[in-house]
């Protein structure tokens, strides 16, 4: 061990009381970082997965500009022309099609607007865990027609129950009226409101006799074999799309185009824990000053001795950050160690977040969050601690440097 | 050959609104190999002189010449350098740095000359038996008595080989016969080396010790008595 590391070290440790403070207080800043930045991307990914899975899928092949306007005639023409692409393009795991109509849905009692969704009922269970989801009764099933799963939200207000009819009323694609009758097959829960009170699936075959859809959809939804490689399914798809004759061309979107609020949601969830994380960093910044500001003001008198004897200031403040490196990578060791260990086992266990069940379930979260361990929330947390204690350090190490000789030696 | 020169040098301090005069033009000249000593009573000057011949302060005005380097051409950087090669320094509450060993005290000295760990090591434990402490190598400061400490300072100052060695108040802090045997080892080291010994006291013995007397009253040389002529 070098002479100046030798120093450091037994430096760092003159004052062990302080010195265990100081290492505790970047060991929880670390450890605790690590967990939240954990904890929040496993919230992330939970609220993610939950909406890819019950109604966006990775990507979804729809009509350019149906997306803004849902318009009923803006439609994939050739949905079997798009299944063929889909079916040779690596990375896609699967695919169903839908059709989207907002059609009044009536009960005997009473009569709300609502989504009326089209769908395969042998595919769309590839792309959605909606057929999981089944509180009641059975899934469709393309034996039937006039048969439709309903949110239980929904079937609660227009209480309606199993084997009780509903009336659906819109507009067919050709301008038409679209009216037809449909039994309560089943009611689902996805566990997101807002989808569970406005929505109803009946079979696309019935749905695309019922609207005049002549055998178009709305949207492809794809599911890739990871969330990772959305942008190069898309990529990959994106000229194929454009050999497809389409009234209005097709596009691929991905699954953070179709539901941007979500993004939204993270971003601001993100950056108010970062403003909290940086809050309590601050705090161990002050910790990190505080220990070295008292290190140099009772060592006022050595300093001034070893000046006296030849030592240059950059030599001295280099002496310094050895010392705060020190301690710095003993909090960071320890914190980063007990931080990755603590949130290995939630990711392994999970956390139950009974009481807060009602606003996950808004985003279709279980009362049960999963952290997740990644290199990001690894590193970004001990990076920014390491980061600002060497700041932190940085302010009494160069202050040594201002030092009289003569004044130094007189300090009692 | 003088080692040191002062000619006309006057320090003044501002403490506040008032200045306060510490050195009123001070002329002295120091040969090689010297044992002098600086008298005076408190707040007589005598610190202040022993700081401006270190480099450790900058007079007011004045010239200071130490082993023919002129301190008012250098900068802070040469200083310490000059002051790391050719000056040596003992502090009347010896001033160890407390987290080394006596014998890595000695040594931090050398490392700071760049010089290799093999013979860092063999020089600082030549010096260290030399001051009579080859048993204590490895004791921490604390480990030690104050006359234990004052050795290693002693050691500390002279194993690079300095032109001269400072010494303010060195035997203040410890008893009469610490004290003397400290003077006696300075003396033997004076006369085998040819060490310069300048020291700073109001302590009777050292002045008795001393081949020359520098009495400093006021700021002011008031008396220069080389003994034995």
């Amino acid at each position: 061990m070098s002479m100046d590391a030798k120093m450091a070290w037994r430096n760092v440790w003159r004052n062990p009381r302080r010195t265990s403070l100081t290492i505790a207080a970047i060991t929880f800043a670390t450890g605790l970082l690590i967990f939240s930045f954990s904890f929040q991307f496993g919230s992330y990914d939970a609220m993610i997965n939950a909406a890819i899975q019950v109604h966006t899928g990775h990507l979804q092949i729809q009509a350019k500009g149906y997306l803004e306007d849902k318009d009923m005639r803006q439609v994939v023409e050739h949905p079997e022309a798009v299944a063929r692409i889909l079916k040779n393009t690596s990375d896609v795991k699967d695919y169903a099609c839908r059709a989207n109509a907002f059609s009044l849905i009536a009960s005997e009692d009473r009569t709300y607007g609502g989504l009326v969704i089209g769908i395969d009922p042998i595919r769309e269970p590839r792309v959605s865990r909606i057929k999981t989801l089944i509180r009641k009764g059975a899934y469709l099933d393309k034996a039937h027609g006039a048969q439709a799963v309903v949110g239980q939200l929904l079937a609660r207000n227009l209480k309606v129950g199993l084997g009780d009819e509903l009336t659906l009323l819109g507009q067919g694609r050709d301008g038409s009226i679209a009216a037809t009758v449909v039994t309560v097959k089943g009611l689902y829960a996805t566990g997101q409101d807002e989808f569970d009170r406005s929505t109803i699936q009946i079979p696309l075959s019935f749905f695309q006799d019922t609207y005049a859809m002549r055998g178009a959809v709305h949207e492809v939804v794809i599911l890739g074999r990871h969330l990772d490689q959305v942008n190069q399914i898309r990529h990959r798809l994106t000229p194929k799309l454009a050999q497809i004759e389409n009234p209005k061309p097709l596009v691929a979107l991905t699954w953070s185009e179709i539901m941007p609020g979500l993004i939204q949601a993270i971003k601001l969830d993100l950056t108010s824990g970062f403003i909290m994380y940086s809050l309590l960093v601050i705090v161990v910044a002050f910790s990190i000053l505080n220990t070295f500001l008292m290190a140099v003001l009772e060592r006022t008198r050595e300093f001034g001795v070893m000046m006296a004897i030849g030592i240059r200031p950059n030599r001295l403040t280099k002496l310094l950050l050895y010392e705060s490196t020190v301690l710095t990578l003993m909090g960071l060791g320890v914190g980063w160690i007990l931080g990755v260990g603590v949130t290995y086992f939630f990711q392994q266990h999970g956390i139950d977040l009974a009481g807060s069940s009602e606003i996950l379930a808004q985003y279709g979260i279980s009362g049960r969050l999963y952290p997740r361990l990644s290199w990001a929330s690894m590193t970004v947390g001990p990076a920014l601690v390491l980061i600002i204690t060497i700041l932190a350090a940085l302010y009494p190490a160069l202050r040594v440097r201002r030092l009289s000789i003569v004044d130094s030696l007189a300090y009692a | 050959m003088a080692i040191v020169e002062l000619t006309g040098v006057t320090k003044t301090y501002q403490q506040g609104k008032v200045s306060v005069q510490a050195l009123r033009g001070v002329d002295l000249r120091v040969e090689k190999g010297s044992f002098l000593a600086l008298a005076g009573p408190s707040g007589s000057g005598k610190t202040t002189l022993l700081n401006l011949i270190g480099g450790l302060d900058r007079p007011s005005q004045g010239d200071i010449r130490v082993d023919e380097h002129d301190f008012a051409r250098m900068n802070q950087s040469e200083l310490a350098e000059l002051r790391l090669f050719k000056i040596g320094f003992v502090f009347q509450s010896y001033n160890l740095i407390p987290v080394l060993s006596a014998l890595e005290n000695v040594e931090f000295v050398m490392l700071l000359q760049r010089i290799g760990a093999a013979e860092r090591r063999q020089r600082a434990e030549a010096v260290l038996a030399e001051v009579g402490l080859s048993g204590l190598l490895e004791r921490r400061p604390l480990e030690l008595s104050g006359g234990q400490q004052q050795r290693v300072a002693v050691a500390r100052a002279i194993v690079s080989g300095p032109a001269i060695v400072l010494a303010d108040e060195p035997t203040a802090n410890l008893d009469s016969k610490t004290g003397q045997g400290l003077l006696e080892m300075m003396k033997t080291l004076n006369a085998q080396k040819g060490v310069t010994f300048i020291f700073s006291t109001h302590d009777n013995m050292v002045m008795d010790y001393a081949r020359r007397l520098v009495l400093i009253r006021d700021g002011r040389v008031a008396e220069d008595q080389v003994k034995g002529s």
